[in-house]
């Protein structure tokens, strides 16, 4: 990505910050969502425990509402789960694993999904309306329900989670890569690079691909975004990640059996923390598509 | 149109033909097909005899074939739990899935369409930022977990109303429904809005952004001139010109409602076909899973040709003779 920014000039990417920035609250909410990578990614030193080493924990300390004084830590600011687990802690753990899914799906299905659209884009023909056709097949039906196969027949666990995450995006990402593709191949510096003979794969990637990554980009934000979502959703089914190793949706599925008994704190919390990534991730990426968008296209 | 027809039909026949090939292939990359077939307690004699009645001794494409002989003849395998055909025991939950998702899509359209004619008309007022800033929240709001809080609120501390199961139902043409009586459509408020609130965003937002373009248009700048009356401008120049691309979202969104209703009804006790369906994973019931997944394509693979037949009769400037696969999201 560096390599790519400092390749095509540095003018586009600084007028693309100021129209960014122009927003206020896109800023605020990139600013938010930096927050909270960081904290994810710094959990083993931030958090007040670790949640999954089980000396760690006192069950005698399960279900205390939030702000109460404890054994293990001097006070659970957000109260503890039913084994005793602080859940600010089980929360910063719980997101290092949703973003991690989040962004390793669509960083692989961003690779594959682009490879294949700028495959369909200069192949054309019949490899072309093949590769679309298996796109929207994929794309008419309801992503949870195309995760929901991928963990009916090969299991849960976080890599099948992964797998079916980039199985429903990678189609959004090969459409976009090739529309933008088309739009890229037909341009005179396209041409130029032909004249040059220079090898088709070459173009493609050092010349096309650099042209295409705004629109990638903006679709990237929302599929994170979204695959955040739908990896939180399989784990409150109980179809997601293993218990073992909560992620926030699974942290809301353990409150689940409490919220009738008035316990609610530890459903809520993590929801709260989830609906802040993920409107933070949103508004960021709204801006960002309007930013981009008077550079898309030729 | 008719050509345009045949090739549409043949195009879907071959989706769910392609369907049922990944399903078929699903079954055989989950294990021995005869662990899928056979109740687990069952001893050897019984897997070999079940092995050659399904005819798994067989080359995988002759299996295949088998395997769609039967499924056109309804016959899907019995389900282990419920010991019945899966294909009944899904076809009996569908009417109360059907129930929930139509009514969440009529809540959906309903105030997605008002809301957004709102935030697109008067795009500067306090009221349309106020009707933007909570799409982007509804849009980014796990629906399992609003689910969870409307308990919480409503059932737990409000005790307005009920959180699990579907209430009092009565018969219609021979099918049990909740939505006729007042106890059924208590039971259905909470699952519905939960279910609504995330496509109540979408409509919004694309109402929104159709009224923004089409309303700067010289023909309704034309009308507006002439005097007639700001809710015939609406009603009939602005709002005809934005249903079109609307209507074909709303045959999606229906899929896709069914498809995650799944969610709701496993929060609210809701007994249809998405419920079945998780459970049916977390006990490995795999007759209902297949069938639960044929139903739902076949459902799909409808709704979908019927949005594309209905996009083209709303729309004339489509040309008849693009013959574009009618997938759009």
């Amino acid at each position: 990505m560096t390599a790519i920014t400092e390749t095509t000039s540095q003018t586009p990417g600084a007028t693309v910050w100021r129209d960014f920035a122009a927003s206020g609250v896109a800023l605020g909410s990139l600013a938010v969502f930096a927050l909270l990578v960081a904290a994810a990614l710094l959990a083993p030193w931030i958090a007040p425990q670790n949640p999954f080493d089980l000396t760690q924990l006192d069950v005698l300390d399960g279900r205390l509402p939030p702000g109460s004084p404890g054994g293990a830590v001097r006070v659970y600011w957000l109260g503890t789960d039913d084994q005793g687990r602080d859940m600010l802690s089980a929360m910063l753990y719980g997101l290092r694993l949703s973003l991690l899914v989040g962004v390793g799906s669509a960083l692989v299905a961003g690779s594959v999904g682009t490879l294949v659209g700028l495959t369909a884009a200069q192949a054309g023909g019949r490899i072309d309306s093949g590769l679309m056709r298996v796109a929207d097949l994929q794309l008419s039906f309801p992503s949870i329900l195309i995760a929901l196969m991928v963990i009916a027949f090969l299991g849960r666990g976080i890599a099948n989670v992964l797998l079916a995450l980039i199985l429903v995006e990678w189609a959004y990402y090969a459409r976009a890569a090739r529309s933008a593709a088309l739009v890229e191949l037909k341009s005179e510096y396209v041409e130029a690079a032909r004249c040059l003979v220079l090898p088709p794969h070459r173009i493609l990637l050092r010349h096309v691909l650099p042209n295409c990554l705004p629109s990638l980009v903006v679709i990237a934000t929302t599929q994170v975004a979204r695959a955040i979502a739908l990896e939180a959703t399989l784990s409150f089914l109980g179809l997601g990640v293993s218990v073992t190793e909560p992620s926030l949706g699974l942290l809301i599925a353990n409150g689940r059996s409490y919220v009738l008994s008035g316990e609610t704190w530890i459903s809520l919390y993590p929801g709260v923390a989830l609906l802040i990534l993920m409107a933070a991730i949103n508004l960021a990426g709204d801006q960002l598509r309007d930013a981009l968008n008077p550079r898309l296209g030729p | 149109m008719s050509s345009w027809l045949l090739r549409r039909l043949i195009q879907a026949g071959f989706v769910v033909l392609a369907m049922t090939v990944i399903v078929f292939a699903g079954l055989h990359l989950a294990g021995n097909p005869v662990d899928i077939l056979v109740s687990p307690d069952a001893d050897a004699a019984e897997r070999a005899r079940i092995a050659a009645v399904f005819g798994l001794d067989r080359p995988l494409w002759r299996q295949y074939l088998l395997f769609l002989e039967r499924a056109v003849q309804g016959d899907l395998g019995r389900s282990f739990i419920y010991n019945q055909p899966a294909l009944s025991l899904v076809v009996e939950r569908l009417p109360a899935t059907l129930e929930l998702s139509v009514l969440a899509l009529l809540l959906a359209v309903g105030f997605g369409i008002s809301l957004g004619l709102l935030a697109g008309l008067r795009p500067h007022a306090p009221v349309s930022r106020l009707i933007m800033a909570g799409s982007v929240v509804g849009l980014s709001l796990p629906t399992f977990w609003v689910g969870l809080m409307l308990v919480v609120a409503f059932s737990v501390r409000l005790g307005w109303l009920p959180s699990s199961g579907r209430g009092a139902t009565v018969p219609l043409l021979g099918v049990e429904w909740s939505f006729l009586t007042l106890d059924g459509l208590r039971h259905l408020a909470l699952p519905a809005v939960n279910l609504a609130l995330f496509k109540v965003a979408l409509i919004l937002r694309l109402t929104r952004a159709g009224v923004r373009e089409v309303v700067h248009l010289d023909y309704v700048r034309f009308a507006r001139a002439r005097g007639l009356a700001p809710s015939r401008v609406i009603g009939v120049h602005i709002l005809r010109a934005i249903l079109i691309p609307i209507v074909t979202v709303i045959g999606l969104e229906f899929c896709s409602t069914i498809a995650f209703s799944m969610v709701t009804e496993s929060i609210f006790a809701w007994p249809g076909i998405g419920r079945l369906m998780i459970e049916s994973i977390q006990v490995l019931d795999r007759p209902v899973i297949v069938a639960y997944l044929v139903a739902v394509v076949l459902l799909f693979v409808t709704v979908n040709l019927l949005a594309d037949i209905l996009y083209r009769l709303l729309d004339p400037r489509v040309g008849l003779a693009d013959a574009a696969p009618g997938a759009v999201r």
